[in-house]
């Protein structure tokens, strides 16, 4: 929601602002003299681009929105849609089958979290919501099995099947998978392990009667699951079986003579309802690290500086006549451990740690229904459906 | 490295060989003990103190009662006897039809063997099947070999008869009439026990007792102390097997008086010294000591009983018959002597033993008591505090004897309980006397006294309630820390803080840390790590022995020389057995005897100086623990001996037979200068600690939830709350390992934020992330048992349980119902289900017509069981138990099970006692998330830190984090950092800091709603 008003927001300074430019050719004139500063004052523009992060706490932790927090100065603070057009940038820096990790540079900590709470709650998934005990006589009980059950990331795209609401409960082949899951350990044998590969999928809906069974009736036995078709049948699932995404989760373990088999629906949720719809194993962000010398550092200093330093970001470069000096090398990789600026004031006077405001190096670790960059374009279009909510409830 | 054996201890004659500067010097590294602890554990095992007096009880102590009143004779007829030659416990049994059947603890809490596990079907011709016995408790015969006379007057025949269960007795669980002694963990998991259960309680009933240990004052102790209105005393609380009795000797208006319950009032002392045959009134000077300000001290008590005329034993005797009591001891041989001087003999410092009329002890321990009071008042500093735990005894063990002894003690003084009339009476008949012998009188008294925990001895006067309790099974950790619960002597509500405070002398023998909150706060106490409770040792040898070692015979001496200079008297369990000329000397030889293993482990010997006395204790119910001897400073217990220890060829009993450790009482520590560490001792040091973390109990979480035991989904607890993902802890200590509880954890690691958020969290409330609910923190099973009778009414009918009648109105309230009419096991129960179809008969009184089983529907009425829980709630039911109930009636017991997942108000702990409920639940992505996007579980607020002042727990948030950062669990424990068995902060803090985390702990977090930085 608060992307939402983010957005509305700058909107709405947007239009302030060029209401203010309308009458405000005196501002026009004083900004055309030359003494007047158009940009901000170094130290203000420290302040305002980078959080600074000291031994105990950050500082200037805020972002400064108001377009004309700046007036006095007469430096323009509005947003501006073609000033973030140039300046926004997207750089994938890893990409793997299960996460991915991006720069999101020049945009508004409000809209980049806005993504990061998009996907961890309301990106659609597959997930077990409802399990039918037919029996279980292991020592797991059935309460627990079923939360384990629901834990299950299901690879299933989530965008070829429609929320249950929508079809009034009833369950059909669009919107919900079924899966078996029959094991037994047999007498005199060792204990065995029931993994996640033990789900079958029903791709013909649930095979367990609703209710008992008239022995007289011919007709097919009222099930759980009113499928028009076999899911099989349908393009999507023809190729690739809908089964959990990792094969090796235990679920139970099963003495001999125990036995599990139940029946599991998965339906589409998003992961507010339930952290098992959550698509994401989490997804978050950190801002740019800038890690600046303010003096000099050299020889002794140097050395013990790069020593201080658990990741390595500070490096020793020669500078002749056997003298060293400490320079950054890697800022990216500080943990922000502030390992540098302990030990004393005369540290935190040498070196600098801040955060870029406008940079964020996101990450995103999927569970595996979608891929992660699937996933982070699925949480734009839930953000750009929710903005096209607000504008047509607006006009 | 050099090798020196044993001989380090003793100086060997002729030693020459050894370099004894380089014996003499210290040794580098401290050596490292610890290992000790698991091997003092696995010999002693944790409950040792119960199990230990049990073992003693069966082993040694019956046997002594049955052997001092082995003879019953009939009173008519003095040669037809019965005698009781040998007595043993058998195996744990019960009376199956008549026969024996074995048993284990299990199937006693069970209570029945038909029990059906889990959810699969069954049918009620099984229900039928059941064991026809009347009480399910863990007990095993008591066993006698007896010989009688059989036959009519006129020919008589000697019998003996092996084997004859004379009652039955409870068996403490893993004592050595148990079955499960010695048994190894597979064998335990077979007869469905917990191998980590500690044993030392009863099964009675279904249900598990303990036994409390109890705090006494010291018995056969001269105590000093001020009465309520200033007054010096000095009181012995005897006893002994025959009588209890308090005896105090008073200090008031200047005379000596004497306070015992047969006089109704005080009588002067010098009357009672003057019965007592004391006729001299210099002797009872010389006794009490020829200096100035003693005789001062006692010329008034003098001179008052020279008022009032008393001169000689006879006067004395004379005036003390006019004050005693009337209505007491009026038996034959105490009418001829005279009650005053039965009562002197019987009664009066019962503990001094009166042979062939020689009252010259009793005098003499008198004199020992006025004088030490007139030192009291001369000198403040010689006052006794009552308080000091050296003069209590934790007595778990007497209760046991004591209470047991009462018991054999019945079929000793009243056999027409055990032995019916035919023995006793003249007409009896030729049958077989030995069927007479009732098994009742002993089982039913020991099974009533342990379940109701009350004990009444009437020859003690004592009735005490409580003192068995049922063994809460709340968490693992709760069952320990109560079996090693001692509860107090005085009642609870007295408003005084004396006794509350933690005492110097406890140190190391209870926990400083683990006492309840509010009434019982510092009364109940709980025992540290490594006590001990002794039991009773044999008395007579020790006694001669210290006449070897030179002690001089109270006989011989007369009372001049009683208190001459530099002697010191011996007393021994209380009784003064003679004085000594050289103290140390004596106390050494005696030690070095115990540290040789000539006399028990658990002698004490203390000198006390100020007092001149030397005390010998062998009594049992001292509390004392181990510690390692150091000679001018070094220990004995070298590198080497601790190699042999790990690698299995020494055991811990080697240690003290070699005299490398020895155990010390409360006393016996004064005359100690205990090292906590290796490096501290000094020249004078003569003992160094094991562990000094062991001077703590097991206090933590006891009311955490975690597993109970192994074998918990198979028990049949009231109520039992189990946490589904229960985890070890991150920051460990050497305690937990040692007692098991990373075995069976309570609780789960959590990541904690501390931080203010949302204002939900004031007052120590707790923010919980509901995404880490919904992966299953926190989610925890509570399960309930509910228990129907199928009664039995005394017309022959009887309840019945029916089909459910499917048609019927509430049949939706029926359907949970199996075709026998009970709840199936994995069924949902909601509120007003009903879960036994159960229906009585409508007349339970009178006689009926026809037999019971013909009675019509009409004559039954309805008694359906419904379940009642709180709307919403969805229970299950978990297991159905048929079994029989003690008046044998079909006892049906439901288990419903109930999975909750932590909802706003459920209170949380961290084991540091911050305790909070949950204010809010909040959704994951409104909840903080740090640089590397760790989310945290719960938020607590910092505010709770300044006042508390919990540093361990700071150090827990360090340690934790450290430990999943590095994947290697760090200890915490109690003195640990010194002897390396915990973690410092400084090196968890390097393991952050390697890890790429700040130092102090501290991470900068995102807010979750807005996405700054914090
Ligand atoms: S904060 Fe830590 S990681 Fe970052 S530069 Fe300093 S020492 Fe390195």
């Amino acid at each position: 929601m608060s992307s939402d008003e983010d957005e509305s927001m700058s909107e709405q300074e947007e239009q302030t602002k060029s209401g203010k430019e309308d009458n405000g050719s005196v501002l026009d004139y004083i900004m055309s003299l030359e003494s007047v500063p158009s940009k901000l004052p170094p130290h203000l523009e420290l302040l305002k681009t980078r959080v600074l992060c000291k031994i105990d706490a950050p500082q200037h932790t805020d972002t400064i929105q108001y377009s004309g927090a700046y007036a006095a100065l007469g430096v323009d603070n509005s947003i501006r849609l073609d000033n973030f057009r140039q300046n926004f940038k997207v750089q994938v820096n890893r990409l793997t089958e299960d996460d991915i990790e991006f720069d999101m540079i020049g945009i508004d900590p409000a809209l980049a979290n806005a993504f990061r709470r998009i996907l961890i709650a309301e990106v659609p998934t597959m997930a077990i919501e409802r399990i039918y005990m037919a029996n279980n006589t292991s020592v797991i009980q059935d309460e627990v099995l079923s939360h384990r059950l629901g834990l299950i990331p299901i690879g299933a795209d989530p965008r070829l099947f429609e929320y249950p609401e929508n079809a009034g409960n009833e369950k059909n082949e669009k919107n919900t998978i079924v899966f078996k899951l029959h094991v037994r350990c047999e007498r005199q044998q060792p204990r065995i392990t029931v993994k996640s590969n033990e789900l079958k999928w029903l791709p013909n809906g649930s095979e367990l009667p609703s209710e008992d069974i008239k022995p007289n009736s011919s007709s097919k036995p009222k099930t759980f699951t009113s499928f028009s078709c076999s899911q099989d049948s349908l393009p999507e699932f023809s190729g690739n079986p809908i089964a959990p995404r990792n094969l090796d989760i235990i679920l139970a373990k099963l003495g001999p003579g125990q036995e599990i088999e139940l029946e599991a629906h998965a339906v589409k949720g998003i992961g507010r309802t339930h952290a098992k719809w959550s698509p994401v194993a989490t997804a978050w962000y950190r801002m740019l690290p800038e890690v600046v010398l303010l003096k000099e550092v050299e020889d002794e200093l140097a050395e013990e500086l790069k020593n201080k330093c658990p990741v390595g970001v500070f490096d020793i470069e020669d500078i002749g006549k056997g003298r060293k000096r400490a320079t950054v090398a890697r800022p990216r990789s500080c943990t922000l451990c502030r390992e540098c600026i302990r030990g004393g004031k005369e540290w935190e006077d040498r070196v600098a740690l801040r955060r870029v405001k406008d940079h964020f190096i996101f990450t995103v670790e999927s569970t595996g229904a979608l891929p992660p960059e699937v996933l982070f374009t699925e949480a734009v279009k839930i953000l750009e459906e929710k903005c096209e909510r607000v504008i047509t409830e607006l006009s | 490295m050099f090798s020196v054996g044993k001989q380090l201890p003793y100086p060997v004659v002729g030693d020459a060989g050894i370099d004894k500067q380089f014996l003499a010097a210290p040794i580098k590294s401290a050596v490292d003990k610890f290992q000790l602890l698991p091997e003092f554990l696995k010999v002693r095992g944790l409950v040792k103190q119960h199990l230990d007096s049990f073992n003693y009880f069966v082993k040694t102590e019956i046997k002594k009662i049955v052997r001092a009143n082995d003879r019953i004779v009939a009173s008519k007829h003095p040669n037809i006897y019965l005698r009781f030659k040998d007595v043993r416990i058998g195996e744990p049994s019960i009376m199956v039809d008549g026969s024996p059947e074995k048993i284990t603890p299990q199937t006693c809490r069970l209570s029945d063997l038909t029990s059906l596990i889990n959810k699969q079907g069954y049918s009620l011709d099984c229900a039928v099947k059941l064991y026809s016995v009347a009480t399910w408790k863990y007990a095993a015969p008591i066993l006698v070999n007896v010989e009688y006379i059989q036959g009519s007057p006129g020919q008589m025949t000697r019998v003996e008869k092996n084997d004859v269960v004379i009652g039955r007795m409870p068996i403490m669980l893993r004592s050595c009439c148990c079955v499960l002694y010695g048994k190894d963990e597979a064998e335990l998991a077979k007869l469905g026990e917990c191998p980590l259960d500690p044993g030392g309680y009863f099964v009675i009933k279904g249900t598990e007792k303990v036994l409390l240990i109890q705090e006494q004052l010291s018995k056969n102790r001269i105590i000093i102390d001020t009465d309520k209105k200033g007054n010096i005393t000095a009181s012995v609380t005897s006893s002994t097997e025959a009588i209890k009795s308090k005896t105090v000797v008073v200090m008031e208006n200047e005379k000596i008086w004497l306070l015992l319950n047969q006089f109704p009032k005080k009588v002067p002392i010098m009357v009672v010294m003057k019965a007592m045959g004391m006729e001299s009134d210099q002797e009872v000077v010389q006794m009490v000591g020829r200096d100035p300000r003693y005789s001062s001290l006692l010329l008034p008590s003098i001179e008052e009983c020279a008022k009032s005329g008393v001169y000689t034993k006879e006067q004395a005797l004379e005036y003390l018959e006019s004050k005693v009591k009337k209505s007491m001891f009026i038996t034959d041989s105490s009418e001829k002597e005279g009650r005053a001087y039965s009562v002197l003999r019987d009664v009066f410092l019962a503990n001094v033993p009166v042979h062939q009329n020689n009252f010259r002890p009793k005098c003499i321990y008198v004199a020992v008591m006025m004088r030490r009071m007139m030192d009291a008042i001369l000198n403040k500093d010689t006052m006794d505090d009552k308080d000091l735990f050296k003069t209590m005894i934790s007595e778990a063990k007497m209760w046991i004897d004591k209470f047991l002894e009462k018991n054999n003690k019945t079929s000793r003084f009243d056999f027409s309980h055990v032995i019916p009339k035919p023995l006793l009476a003249v007409q009896w008949s030729a049958c077989d006397n030995i069927e007479y012998i009732s098994r009742d009188t002993i089982t039913n008294g020991l099974e009533r006294t342990l379940s109701s925990g009350n004990f009444d001895i009437k020859r003690f006067k004592m009735h005490r309630k409580g003192m068995t309790q049922v063994l809460t099974r709340l968490s693992f950790i709760g069952t320990m820390g109560h079996m090693t619960r001692v509860s107090p002597q005085f009642e609870k509500s007295r408003k005084v803080s004396g006794p509350r405070a933690l005492q110097p002398s406890q140190w190391g023998m209870l926990c400083p840390c683990d006492t309840p909150e509010g009434e019982g706060c510092g009364l109940v106490k709980n025992l540290a790590l490594m006590t001990h409770v002794t039991t009773d040792e044999e008395e007579g040898p020790l006694i001669s022995l210290c006449y070897y070692l030179g002690v001089e015979d109270l006989e011989l001496l007369s009372g001049e020389e009683l208190h001459t200079p530099f002697s010191f008297l011996v007393i021994f369990n209380g009784l003064i057995l003679g004085k000594h000329r050289r103290p140390q000397r004596f106390a050494t030889s005696m030690r070095k005897l115990r540290r040789a293993g000539k006399i028990g482990e658990f002698v004490s010997i203390y000198v006390n100086e100020k007092q001149r006395c030397i005390y010998l204790a062998s009594d049992g119910g001292r509390v004392c623990r181990p510690l390692v001897i150091a000679d001018k400073g070094i220990s004995r217990v070298k590198e080497h001996h601790m190699k042999e220890l790990t690698d299995g060829v020494r055991t811990f009993d080697d240690f003290l037979r070699d005299g490398l450790i020895e155990y010390l009482d409360v006393n016996e520590e004064n005359n100690a200068l205990i090292a906590l560490y290796e490096g501290d001792a000094t020249a004078e040091t003569t003992h160094i600690e094991i562990e000094p973390f062991t001077i703590l109990g097991c206090a933590m979480g006891k009311q955490a939830m975690g597993n109970i035991a192994y074998n918990q989904l198979c028990r049949k607890d009231t109520l039992l709350y189990l946490l589904v993902y229960p985890q070890r802890p991150l920051l460990t200590t050497r305690t937990i390992e040692l007692v098991g509880y990373d075995k069976l954890g309570a609780g789960q690691n959590a990541t904690v934020a501390v931080m203010s958020y949302s204002g939900y969290d004031i007052e120590d409330a707790i923010v919980m992330n509901k995404s880490s609910l919904d992966r299953g923190f926190g989610r925890c099973i509570v399960m309930k048992k509910k228990a129907v009778t199928i009664q039995k009414y005394d017309n022959n009918t009887s309840d019945r349980i029916l089909r459910p009648d499917r048609t019927a109105d509430n049949a939706g309230h029926m359907q949970i119902l199996d075709e026998d009419g009970l709840a199936a096991p994995g069924e949902i129960i909601r509120p007003n289900d009903i879960y036994i179809n159960k229906q009585s008969p409508i007349n339970t009184r009178t006689q009926i017509i026809g037999s019971a089983a013909n009675l019509p529907d009409s004559a039954y009425r309805p008694s359906r069981e419904k379940f009642s829980g709180p709307e919403g709630e969805s229970c299950v039911v978990d297991r159905v138990i048929l079994c029989s109930d003690k008046n044998n009636m079909m006892c049906i017991n439901f288990l419903f099970r109930h999975t909750r997942r932590p909802e706003l108000g459920d209170k949380f702990s961290s084991r540091h006692g911050q305790k909070g409920v949950c204010g809010t639940i909040v959704q994951q992505e409104d909840f903080p998330f740090s640089e590397r996007g760790i989310c945290p579980d719960l938020i607590m607020n910092p505010h709770g830190f300044p006042s508390r002042m919990t540093v361990g727990k700071m150090i827990e948030l360090l340690g934790g984090k450290a430990g999943v950062s590095c994947g290697r669990f760090h200890y915490g424990s109690a003195f640990g950092e010194r002897s390396g068995h915990a973690d410092k902060v400084e090196t968890i803090s390097e393991t952050l800091v390697k890890h790429g985390f700040s130092y102090s702990g501290k991470d900068f977090i995102y807010s979750g709603p807005l996405g700054v930085l914090y």
